[in-house]
């Protein structure tokens, strides 16, 4: 008979200690030698995790009122702007906001010194209004005197990207790293196998509500993240050849860490962040112990060239080519490098797995699935 | 004496047989320790040069009358390995090998003895965690 498993029952396993839980790797290393009849009767559980820059990321804030109140239209965090239309005192510190003197410095930098602990230099000015009469404020704020600090990332956990090389003459510097000219490099960003949604390509156990590790705190699953696709091209083992379903996440920022999260800069781009994120997988049936088992071989995904405005398409490769350290494009040997660290990613696999052994962390059925047979829009100009 | 130096080559000197007049015309024994030269791009070669201090002055000479920017190797690079989350970047630019991701940790390696301080990872890492140290 075919095993088949719900939430609950995997649940009720976690309280009792008796959930088998595995990293992503390790059930793909397994698969090797088990068939995926033979894995969803051994493992209950797989954790997935990636560590990568994620720009579509930033932080709700409300920093409290001051007496007298003031309805705040202009602010900066250490000169780095904030959005402020909204309630007098919500902000949203963007990620990839600038600091309009310093380039290198921006909202991501912001978002790591507050959840380090930080001060953080607070100034605001508006008109001024009957019920908020201030007009300027200058203070210093950090997490113990903010009242909530929540992380909303709407496009976290790209579930395939890109590889890209610069087919140009001349260096471009871009938010996949340095691409040297005439293809002297290809860069790439994924943790491969142990990526979330490339374990669960079809979101299955994955939708709105799934509880998650958010760069050390636990999370949600929010929505589907901005440019969801899930109409692309897809490989003889159903993974997206090239970006496709992402995750709109949020969660506590003040239960962070800043080992889970850093600020980044990308020469001559700007200013990124890198996310730490992990979610646990349930082996719920067959289907899903064949998912869980993908590996790096069985993953694909397109070289694009970054030095024409339209990212052509110029090649297909797998992940283990890519991961080697070099892929062979027209015949030429190409050194590649990952712009997403697998390291960390092991590291947040291997905490969440911890989290569930040690009963803290339960997991949720989707409140709703996400949509199915989504396209992407382009800008037309009028 | 003997100097380290870090030659870059514009993408149309690369045809130049810089070494062997180095060695006729102005006697100094060469070393080549890291080399990167395609025709039809920018070169870089880090040599080892020994001879009398005329010699390797004079060697220096030649070849900065070729336009070849001739810099000594002073510097070196400082990676602030503690900060460092392994990510890879600064190893998609180091011809050097300097920088290089172990396969099976997929933990950032740096071999120092390998840098040739063409100053390609400073710009290349997201955390700017390279330095440059002029002693």
């Amino acid at each position: 008979m075919k095993v088949k498993k719900s939430f609950e029952e995997i649940n009720a396993k976690i309280l009792k200690g008796e959930a088998v839980v595995m990293t992503a790797e390790e059930v793909s290393a397994m698969s090797k030698d088990y068939s995926a009849a033979d894995i969803v009767k051994k493992v209950d559980i797989v954790t997935t995790a990636t560590f990568g820059p994620m720009c579509s990321s930033g932080m709700f804030m409300n920093v409290g009122h001051s007496n007298p109140p003031i309805r705040m239209e202009r602010v900066t965090l250490n000169n780095v702007p904030a959005h402020s239309g909204i309630a007098a005192v919500d902000l949203y510190v963007g990620a990839t906001e600038e600091n309009p003197f310093d380039e290198k410095y921006g909202g991501a930098h912001v978002i790591e010194a507050l959840i380090a602990g930080k001060d953080v230099r607070l100034k605001a000015s508006a008109k001024g209004s009957d019920c908020y009469p201030e007009t300027e404020i200058e203070t210093i704020i950090n997490k113990s005197v903010v009242n909530e600090m929540i992380m909303f990332n709407p496009r976290n956990a790209y579930q395939n990207y890109p590889c890209a090389v610069n087919t140009s003459g001349r260096m471009i510097y871009t938010y996949m790293g340095s691409l040297l000219p005439n293809v002297g490099n290809a860069t790439f960003s994924t943790s491969g196998e142990l990526s979330p949604l490339l374990n669960d390509p079809d979101m299955r156990t994955i939708g709105i509500g799934t509880r998650l590790f958010l760069c050390g705190a636990q999370g949600y699953v929010s929505w589907y993240g901005t440019q969801f696709k899930t109409s692309g091209p897809k490989n003889e083992y159903g993974i997206p050849e090239t970006n496709a379903a992402t995750l709109a996440v949020i969660g506590n920022a003040k239960e962070m860490s800043t080992d889970y999260l850093k600020a980044a800069y990308f020469e001559k781009y700007g200013v990124s962040i890198f996310i730490g994120i992990g979610i646990p997988v349930p082996v719920l049936d067959e289907d899903m112990a064949h998912r869980v088992s993908i590996r790096n071989d069985q993953i694909t995904t397109t070289v694009c060239d970054y030095s024409k405005a339209d990212h052509p398409a110029v090649a297909k490769v797998r992940y283990d080519e890519l991961f080697s350290g070099n892929i062979t494009l027209d015949g030429k040997k190409v050194r590649t490098a990952s712009m997403s660290s697998v390291a960390k990613a092991r590291i947040i696999a291997a905490e969440l797995k911890k989290w569930i052994e040690a009963k803290s962390f339960q997991l949720t059925r989707p409140v709703e699935a996400f949509p199915t047979a989504t396209t992407l829009n382009s800008l037309e100009r009028k | 004496m003997k100097k380290r130096l870090v030659l870059t080559f514009p993408a149309n000197m690369v045809d130049v047989p810089l070494t062997y007049n180095l060695i006729k015309d102005h006697d100094v024994v060469i070393n080549i320790l890291n080399a990167d030269i395609t025709p039809g791009r920018e070169g870089k070669l880090l040599l080892e040069i020994r001879a009398p201090k005329e010699n390797v002055d004079s060697a220096v000479r030649y070849i900065e009358s070729l336009n070849i920017t001739c810099n000594p190797v002073k510097k070196s690079i400082l990676l602030n390995e503690e900060a460092c989350v392994h990510c890879g970047s600064c190893s998609a630019v180091c011809f050097a090998d300097a920088l290089t991701m172990d396969r099976k940790s997929r933990q950032l390696l740096f071999r120092p003895e390998k840098c040739i301080a063409c100053e390609l990872c400073l710009k290349a890492c997201p955390l700017q965690l390279f330095e440059l140290n002029f002693n």
